[in-house]
């Protein structure tokens, strides 16, 4: 009888519990759904969710996010979102990986998608848009306004193929430029070096500091699992010089074999350079040990021990934090080659995808095709906007000024080719094999025929 | 619950309880109840699982009723099914009671281990999204691929050095502390590296690596260059340096599973018994015939397993490569191609076809583990 009893209470213990958990349940779906009633409000450019949330209609929201950057930028990305969180009462919740890489594709097959992501490539998004994950921008944002806010290249970045034929994939958030060499601006005025104008100049400027007695250029291209891609970004950049935007075009749509006379006359351009072991500090077999973010450290000894550093300008977030921008540091840019193909600039981008569409989600996505939703970054340095509506003067010091103003001005911009690549070639045997062929491992022709059978048929 | 059933409680006018309980245990009732429980059981989990799902409840709540919800559930179903079993006839409940037992165990396994391999064998043969048959596309290019090549050659490197070296020194080491004074202090050491995880251990040894360049003011850091240099040589870029950065990775895994091999074959040892040795020294074996005629042959089983386990670590390898050098400069290996196919080039179908080849490749080891394991234990 005992066991009879305690039978009973256990099944009563269980009713009451899965009483109790469905009412949690219950009491909590409808929350989300509330606020979407409420009365009309004028609509803004962007949308008329964005209008909605300045009124307070979303209130007690929660919009989920997920990117790549951490430490220090996720800081700096919530201070720029803050004050917009405060007017609407929505809650971003920004959580960065560093593994976002490898990370997003499982979420996103395993049905946890983040409301938003931002993309560090539009490589990685193109899955999200094969799959149908993402939604189409315009059916967010208002069409007219995605025109009016970001220039026709941007757009047509962001232009991807999913099931059901062309979507506006993402808008773009922040930009770089790649087309830079930094230098050590006090002691090349001091030692009474010119910023070269032309790629002979750059060529005659690297013997004579070699000749002085120093090192010229700091390369390293270690970059984790990522090793390579700065060798990548010097390949692409000489072949914008060399052979124009039409060849790299063909080159970063497969058309173009890796093997080909263009490609190997860009890399006799950059073994010059780098295969010259008086022009690299410590050496060609030093480059692929050196991080990316160490390699211009010994530019900021005194005196300099290397004077050139070409990188992307997120690169100054390295440099010492007491160095000043166009005081002890600037950049030039990397001089052309060719006359005819003009003063190419090439840069990359973050961008944002949206896989949820609930009103909120759609307020902070109209937010962020504004440039002031990256005011505040821009502020704090190392952010440069896509956005039509940021205002050159938001850049506090005179290099990111000097770098917007370059990518705005550029005859021809280029995105990052090796983002735009297949995943395999672009973050796979592209990096891989030009880390092997710059440590000796393989040769020219070995690696550039190998990059050639990676690419997916 | 037998016991109750067999006296069965009579009808009884005045007592309430008892009539209900007079009710439940008439045919009809009990058919109900064996429905209604069950049931109950059912929608207590299902709630637990949607509340799960969807809440957006505090965090602590969450963990809270997850884990209530998650070993509760346990105990419920196993408490629930027990009771139906033993609610039927005692011919059919003893055949059925060991599978509640064994049941949810089979369950897991089969929904954690089989049917992932089963999928990943359908993805091996569909394209990289996993939209449209490829037929052995995927297996052409894990068998032709100089890329895969490459992490075969690496593999086997491994497998034959890292094997050898580990099970070797470590029964070297087992062997000769067994008769030293202090031998706790020597396998200590030897020991400890066992306790760092391989991506710490990799950190550890890419200090001992590191190559700074020639050049003006170049200062060397690194342990190994720093040997060579204050040796007279020059400093060398010693993970990039095909094929011998490969022996260089090998050293780390044989320093963190020399350890391992060595304590279980120390045990081994131990357990050899001193009769026969002494019958060998009696019957004028040197030390080295005694330890190869009677130690060895003794001990073969433990070593066997030794081997085999560490062959499967050796094959399996990973962490140490992908933090060292992230499979570059002639270093890739098998699980690195994997990972790299699988999560930086989003390619689902190479990716599959390569995690079967390496299944393939482990599984005659595991299935001779498996015996040698039963055979030293019978009956497991």
């Amino acid at each position: 009888m005992q066991k009879k009893k305690m039978f009973w209470s256990t099944l009563a213990v269980m009713l009451i519990a899965a009483m109790a958990l469905g009412a949690c349940q219950t009491a909590v779906t409808p929350a989300t759904e509330a606020p979407t009633s409420g009365e009309t409000v004028a609509a803004l450019p962007q949308g008329q969710e964005l209008a909605n949330a300045y009124a307070g209609q979303y209130k007690g929201t929660i919009v989920t996010m997920a990117g790549p950057f951490t430490d220090q930028d996720e800081v700096v990305f919530n201070d720029s979102i803050k004050s917009f969180e405060e007017k609407t009462g929505i809650d971003i919740q920004y959580t960065g990986s560093k593994e976002f890489e490898a990370n997003i594709n499982i979420r996103l097959d395993g049905g946890d998608r983040p409301d938003i992501v931002d993309y560090p490539q539009p490589g990685l998004l193109k899955y999200a848009v094969e799959k149908g994950y993402a939604i189409d921008m315009t059916t967010l944002i208002n069409p007219d306004w995605i025109k009016t806010n970001y220039s026709q290249a941007w757009q047509d970045l962001a232009t991807m193929t999913g099931p059901n034929g062309p979507i506006t994939a993402g808008i773009w958030a922040r930009a770089n430029g790649k087309s830079f060499v930094f230098y050590p601006k006090k002691a090349f005025d001091e030692a009474g070096y010119k910023v070269p104008t032309t790629w002979q100049e750059m060529m005659d400027l690297t013997a004579q500091i070699a000749s002085d007695g120093d090192t010229p250029w700091c390369i390293g291209i270690e970059s984790g699992a990522a090793t390579g891609w700065t060798m990548t970004d010097w390949i692409e950049d000489v072949m914008l010089r060399v052979n124009g935007p039409e060849a790299y075009d063909k080159w970063v749509a497969g058309e173009l074999k890796f093997d080909s006379p263009e490609m190997n006359e860009v890399l006799d351009y950059i073994e010059a350079i780098w295969f010259n072991d008086a022009y690299v500090y410590g050496g060609r077999a030093a480059i692929p040990t050196i991080n990316f973010g160490d390699a211009p450290k010994p530019m900021f000894e005194n005196p300099p021990k290397c004077w050139f550093n070409r990188q992307g300008n997120f690169v100054t977030t390295f440099f010492p934090e007491e160095a000043v921008a166009g005081v002890d540091y600037s950049f030039f840019y990397l001089p052309g080659i060719k006359e005819e193909w003009g003063k190419p600039v090439l840069g990359a981008g973050d961008i944002y995808a949206v896989f949820h569409d609930r009103p909120e989600v759609r307020a902070v996505i109209q937010y962020f095709s504004t440039g002031e939703s990256l005011k505040v970054w821009v502020e704090q340095g190392g952010a440069i906007l896509t956005h039509n509506d940021a205002s050159l003067d938001w850049y506090v010091d005179p290099v990111t000024r000097g770098v917007a103003e370059t990518i705005r001005n550029a005859t021809t911009f280029r995105f990052d080719g090796s983002d735009m690549m297949p995943g395999a070639v672009g973050a796979g045997t592209f990096w891989k094999y030009m880390t092997d062929y710059v440590s000796g491992s393989v040769t020219r022709e070995e690696a550039l025929k190998a990059i050639d059978a990676s690419w997916p048929k | 619950m037998s016991v109750a059933q067999v006296k069965k409680p009579k009808p009884d006018g005045n007592n309430f309880s008892g009539n209900i309980l007079a009710w439940f245990g008439t045919t009809l009732g009990q058919i109900l109840v064996s429905i209604l429980v069950p049931a109950l059981t059912f929608l207590v989990l299902w709630q637990g699982y949607l509340f799960l799902q969807k809440a957006n409840a505090p965090q602590i709540v969450q963990v809270l009723v997850a884990i209530i919800w998650g070993v509760g559930g346990v105990a419920l179903l196993y408490l629930v099914t027990n009771w139906l079993v033993m609610k039927l006839p005692k011919r059919i409940s003893k055949v059925l009671q060991p599978f509640v037992f064994v049941g949810p165990a089979v369950v897991i396994m089969g929904w954690f281990l089989a049917i992932p391999v089963l999928r990943s064998l359908i993805a091996s043969f569909k394209n990289y999204l996993g939209t449209q048959w490829v037929g052995f596309d995927n297996y052409k290019f894990a068998f032709t691929d100089p890329r895969m090549l490459e992490t075969f050659r690496n593999n086997l490197l491994w497998l034959i050095f890292g094997t050898a070296f580990s099970v070797g020194l470590g029964l070297l080491i087992a062997t000769l502390a067994d008769r030293t004074k202090a031998e706790v202090l020597y396998k200590s050491i030897i020991f400890t590296p066992m306790a760092i995880s391989f991506v710490g251990a990799g950190v550890i040894w890419k200090f001992i690596y590191t190559y700074k360049g020639t050049g003006v003011g170049i200062q060397e850091i690194g342990l190994l260059n720093a040997i060579v240099t204050g040796l007279g040589g020059t400093p060398q870029p010693w993970l990039s340096l095909p094929p011998w950065n490969n022996f260089f990775l090998i050293i780390i895994m044989i320093w963190l599973q020399t350890g391992y091999a060595m304590v279980i074959l120390s045990s081994a040892i131990k357990g050899v018994p001193s009769e026969l040795l002494e019958a060998a020294r009696i019957d004028g074996a040197t030390e080295i015939k005694a330890f190869f005629s009677v130690i060895v042959p003794y001990i073969k089983g433990t070593l066997l397993t030794v081997t085999t386990t560490i062959v499967i670590f050796s094959l399996k390898t990973f962490d140490i490569v992908r933090v060292m050098t992230g499979g570059n400069n002639g270093t890739n290996v098998i699980a690195n191609e994997f990972y790299l196919q699988s999560f930086t080039y989003t390619d689902a179908g190479k990716a599959s076809a390569i995690a079967i080849v390496l299944l393939l490749l482990v599984t005659p080891v595991i299935v001779n583990n498996v015996r040698q394991y039963n055979q030293s234990r019978r009956g497991f």
